[in-house]
């Protein structure tokens, strides 16, 4: 009797742990694209980027503040399309504590200068020449927002164009 | 359960078919005239119970049938996925729904329609092939160990019954004198048997561990398994690809800046029939025209000196030159870099002479990177030109204005404004290849092409892959017991003193010429009649019957 | 060296058909048809093997000269060596079991599958990026020779079948037998037909629409009974297709199908026609003495021997040359998969026959549709599942 049950305990806990791992597979194999990518709740990668006028920013000084990170190329409408909603909705939320990080993908310093004397950008303009912050936060479709808060923890990833008024809803987010 | 007591006072667990002591037959196996030995005729644990779901689950998964049901399904399903090409097969630039309707018809439609462009990473798919792992561990536990026990446990003298239910069986009558064995058992040690005795009968015994080769190859193929299952957990495996043009030095993806690659030179070179070495293959050329004989990456690894932030400025340490062909990657700490692609002559820069259109007369030349333009360029004195838009990868938007699709200058387009002595307000022009477009009317002065300069961009693979120790390791314990389980067999010969005769049978689980030969060979010199084959009988007696029906 | 190197594949295939003839007089010979005695036909047919074998070694080292590196690159290639490892399989296999009638079915068999390969384009071709490895011949020799002696129990299941297979009346099994044998007669209608339009250097071209819509050229070397799409013959005095096919099917594949298969059934029916008997009937007398458990059991010993050295080559070998050359050690890639499968229908053929006991005439059948899974990778998943394996 004693070892009817004891054969019962371990074939249950051998199918238990069989029965795991196939769960883990099919978990793993359909969130693999997530994968791929910067989760949701994890910490924000930190980098540094000179901007366009010279001025150095790193990611860590922001602590405290919402960062509305934003990578961009030139060459990539939905980009352009939003870019003046951010400048209008950076005017409102700058003195709310939260900063527009705009990343470029390693253009050349010309395309970016005339991009931002086309749309008159006011916030911080950076180019990531040699990808480097784009590996880090697994940039793969153009554009993409990362949404920073205070704690430098990424609340959201939002990739496609943005219209004002999700603009507006995102800063709200992030707002200290 | 009951338990089963044989006449010799063995007691065997219920199921068990022959006594594994001295094999005498139990249950309803005694009806037939050849016993069956598969697994030694001992009861399968999954057999015994059927009562909670717990041992139902257990019971379906060691089942035999339900493992070869399941071969089966998984081979339909992997030949399914080769009728048409998988979606990673496919040109990257099609949309797989349109891809598959527009190249293969309706056919291709439904298809894709059932999921079978993605095929082997599927739900079911994944969900067969875990099923087949789990039948695999469940029936090795569930006949492996009552396999060991009735095998260490087996006794030398046998009941008359099983040794008559042999397949091969003999017996000799002793008519006065006695046989010795002692010349038996010496040849048969001589033939690397294990002898064991008991009360002047003999079981020899070889090759027992060849029973144990199947166990080992599932364990391999649960190890490999377990590797495959790993890949997926954060950390083992990294692929990435870099792009690198020559004269470039970029961080390699995925090592977190631990790693840099300069780009030195990237080589394309194809057989050529003019050349010596290659002449034997002048038919070929012909035939099939172009043939690439390299594609070589110099490169050389650099790694940073002290772990940076991304985008920060980073001093680099120099490791070492390599030159990446196919087949053989650069390796270094777990990593390896793969040729994969390349790009030839992608433009890197172009040359323009700022002329005067009717006298061609040169006021200067201006060179524009087009991977990072100036703003101005100033030429001879009193004339310059302003750079006032530059497309790399130029073409009209659907309003007909220009714009660039990215930021590669694979057909780059220039907006210049020439300013000259006499027209100090300057000229604007649009520069395209091959087309010149002058907006705002009429110019004196144009931008001639003077040359481009290019380069090569070579693509590369970056892996890591920790669990190929794991699969490495799976397939080795595979081969070693697939190889012990095929190339080995289990031979045991039975000798039993009975009264006035003698008996002899034999048994192996394979290659039973083998055995034959063993036993001839062991009774040559002695008076012993050779044991038959009774299988041989049997089927000779009805051959005979048709042949006389 | 090119030309040493055809001159001795050409020996190797008259020495492999002398041996033949040999073995078919061995099993004349009463003495021969049992086990163990040997008579004079059998000792002269395997020493004739073994020298064409010889030769065929000699023809693979002047080759491997003459091309810089191991002649198993193209189909060609890889499936004349194919051939010559299943003559080595059977020589192994002759001398563990000593079984004349073996040779009188393998031999044929290897002959007819160095014929088919001498239908493809025979010149010496230089070696991509990707095959230019070491693992070239280590995979695909060790590969090749697991495949061989995999075959070698599909022959001795045929002959299997042959014996045991009832032919008083019609059956399923008759029939399947039937459509082996077909099979086999349609390869012979295939080499044929090749060669003699080869050796009038037909020619037949034509204009056609691809599935994209864009104008192709297509060159026919056999005439052309279907048509390419929208097809315009630009040849005069060439036979004009019956039909033109749609544009996703391969036309000229097609055709030459429909030819071999054409042919075979003109030459299978004039065999049934002359003799009055289906084609396993009429060689059944060949091997009426010839031991059915025997039989049984050599099929099952080519398995057992073969299968290590299949998932040796095919599989372990493979993965680790894929993981050097392509990146990764196993990516679905078509020919990949039929080796799996392959490796999965052997798998299944161990398992039933050692625990569900399928042996004698079930296990000749697995065995049959284990050789047709191998000739199937060989040959479709090369010609027609284009993948990264189609150098050919």
């Amino acid at each position: 009797m004693d070892k009817k049950k004891r054969r019962l305990v371990s074939r249950t806990i051998i199918l238990l742990l069989l029965g795991a791992a196939l769960v883990f597979a099919l978990y793993t194999n359909f969130t693999k694209e997530k994968n791929e990518s910067l989760r949701k709740g994890s910490d924000a990668p930190n980098f540094v980027l000179t901007d366009m006028e010279g001025k150095e920013h790193m990611l860590s000084d922001y602590k405290g503040k919402g960062v509305f990170l934003n990578f961009w190329g030139t060459y990539c409408k939905p980009c352009e399309y939003e870019m003046p909603y951010m400048e209008s909705q950076y005017k409102n939320y700058k003195d709310q504590g939260v900063e527009i990080l705009a990343v470029n993908v390693g253009e050349s310093d010309y395309a970016v200068n005339n991009f931002i004397a086309k749309h008159n950008l006011t916030f911080p303009v950076m180019i990531d020449n040699g990808s480097k912050v784009e590996n880090a936060y697994r940039v793969d479709i153009l554009p993409v927002t990362f949404l920073i808060d205070k704690k430098g923890e990424v609340v959201d990833i939002i990739t496609g164009a943005l219209t004002e008024e999700s603009i507006q809803k995102h800063m709200e987010r992030i707002k200290p | 359960m009951n338990e089963v007591k044989c006449d010799c006072g063995h007691v065997n667990p219920f199921g068990t078919k022959i006594c594994s002591k001295c094999g005498m037959v139990l249950g309803n196996e005694k009806e037939n005239k050849l016993i069956d030995m598969r697994y030694e005729g001992s009861a399968r644990r999954s057999q015994t119970y059927k009562k909670t779901i717990i041992d139902k689950i257990w019971n379906f998964f060691s089942s035999v049938k339900v493992g070869v049901t399941l071969i089966v399904i998984a081979l339909v399903a992997s030949a399914i996925g080769t009728i048409l090409p998988q979606e990673m097969y496919i040109p990257s630039t099609a949309t797989p729904a349109e891809h598959y309707e527009l190249e293969y018809g309706w056919f291709g439609k439904v298809y894709y329609e059932l999921g079978f462009h993605n095929l082997y990473s599927s739900w079911w798919y994944l969900i067969i092939i875990g099923m087949l792992g789990i039948s695999l561990l469940i029936a090795s536990i569930d006949r492996f160990f009552p396999l060991y026990r009735s095998l260490k446990k087996q006794g030398v003298t046998r009941h008359d019954g099983f040794m008559k239910r042999q397949r091969i069986y003999g017996v000799t009558k002793l008519d006065e004198q006695d046989i010795d064995l002692e010349d038996v058992k010496k040849r048969l040690k001589k033939q690397r048997y294990h002898i064991r005795e008991e009360s002047g009968n003999i079981l020899a015994e070889k090759g027992r561990f060849s029973r144990w080769g199947p166990y080992v190859n599932h364990i391999g193929l649960i190890i490999f398994l377990i590797g495959a299952l790993l890949r997926s957990v954060p950390g083992m495996y990294i692929d990435k690809v870099l792009w690198l043009r020559e004269g470039e030095t970029k961080e390699i993806p995925g090592t977190n800046g631990e790693y840099y690659l300069q780009n030195n030179g990237f080589t394309l070179e194809v057989y050529d029939k003019e050349n010596k070495e290659d002449e034997q293959y002048s038919a070929a050329i012909d035939k099939t025209g172009t043939i690439a004989k390299t594609y070589q990456s110099d490169v050389t690894l650099y790694e940073a000196q002290r772990e940076t932030i991304p985008g920060e400025k980073v001093d680099l340490n120099k490791l070492k030159d390599f030159k990446i062909k196919v087949n053989e990657p650069l390796k270094h700490d777990h990593y390896a870099l793969y040729q994969v692609d390349y790009k030839l002559d992608e433009l890197s820069t172009m040359a323009f002479n700022l002329i005067n259109k009717k006298t061609e007369e040169n006021y200067g030349s201006l060179k524009v990177d087009l991977n990072n333009p100036q703003k101005k360029y100033e030429l001879n004195k009193g004339y310059s030109v302003d750079l006032i838009s530059y497309f790399p990868d130029f073409e009209f938007d659907e309003k007909g204005q220009p714009r660039t699709i990215s930021k590669i200058p694979n057909n780059p387009a220039f907006i210049f404004k020439m300013y000259t002595p006499d027209k100090p307000d300057g000229e604007v022009s649009f520069v395209a290849i091959k087309e010149t477009v002058e907006p705002l009317g009429e110019n004196t002065y144009k931008m001639a092409f003077n040359g481009v300069e290019t380069k090569d961009v070579t693509a590369l693979t970056v892996r890591k892959d920790l669990t190929l120790w794991i699969l490495f390791t799976g397939g080795i314990i595979f081969m070693v017991g697939v190889v012990q389980g095929s190339y080995w067999n289990h031979r045991r010969i039975w000798i039993k003193r009975k009264n006035e005769e003698i008996l002899i049978s034999g048994h192996t689980n394979k290659n039973w010429h083998g055995i034959k030969r063993d036993i001839k060979h062991a009774i040559e010199s002695t008076s012993l009649c050779e044991p038959s084959d009774q299988l041989e009988e049997e089927k000779s007696s009805t051959k005979g019957e048709v042949l006389n029906g | 060296m090119a030309e040493l190197s055809s001159n001795f594949l050409y020996a190797a295939f008259i020495l492999y058909l002398i041996a033949t003839f040999l073995f078919g007089g061995s099993i004349k010979d009463k003495r021969g048809a049992e086990e163990k005695k040997q008579n004079k036909w059998a000792k002269l047919g395997i020493m004739i093997t073994i020298l064409g074998f010889a030769s065929q070694i000699g023809y693979f080292n002047t080759r491997w000269i003459a091309a810089g590196h191991a002649p198993v690159s193209n189909l060609f290639e890889f499936t004349t060596f194919f051939g010559m490892m299943l003559v080595g399989a059977f020589i192994l296999i002759y001398f563990l079991y000593k079984l004349p009638a073996l040779g009188l079915f393998a031999l044929p068999i290897a002959l007819l599958i160095i014929a088919y390969a001498s239908m493809f384009p025979t010149e010496i071709s230089p070696l991509i990026p990707a095959l230019q490895s070491d693992w070239l011949h280590i995979h695909v020799t060790t590969a090749a020779a697991g495949q061989s002696i995999l075959a070698i129990s599909f022959i001795a299941a045929i002959i299997y079948l042959v014996k045991s297979v009832d032919q008083s009346q019609s059956s399923k099994r008759t029939f399947w037998l039937e459509i082996i044998m077909y099979t086999l007669v349609s390869t012979i209608g295939f080499v044929i037909i090749t060669s003699t339009f080869a050796a009038m250097d037909y020619k037949a071209n034509f204009d056609w629409v691809d599935k994209h819509d864009e104008l192709a050229k297509q060159e026919f070397n056999l005439p052309a009974l279907v048509g390419p799409h929208e097809g315009e013959l630009t040849d005069t005095e060439r036979f004009e297709p019956l039909v033109n096919m749609p544009a996703i099917i391969n036309a000229k594949k097609l055709n030459t199908v429909i030819w071999s298969m054409g042919i075979g059934l003109v030459l299978y029916g004039l065999i049934r026609l002359i003799s009055r008997k289906r084609v396993a009937a009429l060689i059944k007398p060949i091997v009426k003495n010839v031991n059915l458990n025997l039989l049984d059991e050599i099929s099952y010993r080519s398995v057992l021997i073969g299968f290590p050295i299949f998932t040796l080559g095919a599989l372990i070998f493979a993965m680790i040359w894929a993981q050097v050359a392509w990146t990764r050690f196993w990516g679905w890639d078509p020919k990949e998969v039929w080796a799996l499968v392959t490796w999965l229908f052997y798998a299944a053929f161990l398992h039933l026959r050692m625990s569900k006991g399928w042996q004698g005439e079930k296990s000749a059948w697995l065995a049959v549709i284990g050789f047709a899974i191998m000739i199937f990778n060989l040959i479709f998943v090369n010609l027609v599942i284009a993948g990264l394996h189609s150098y050919a």
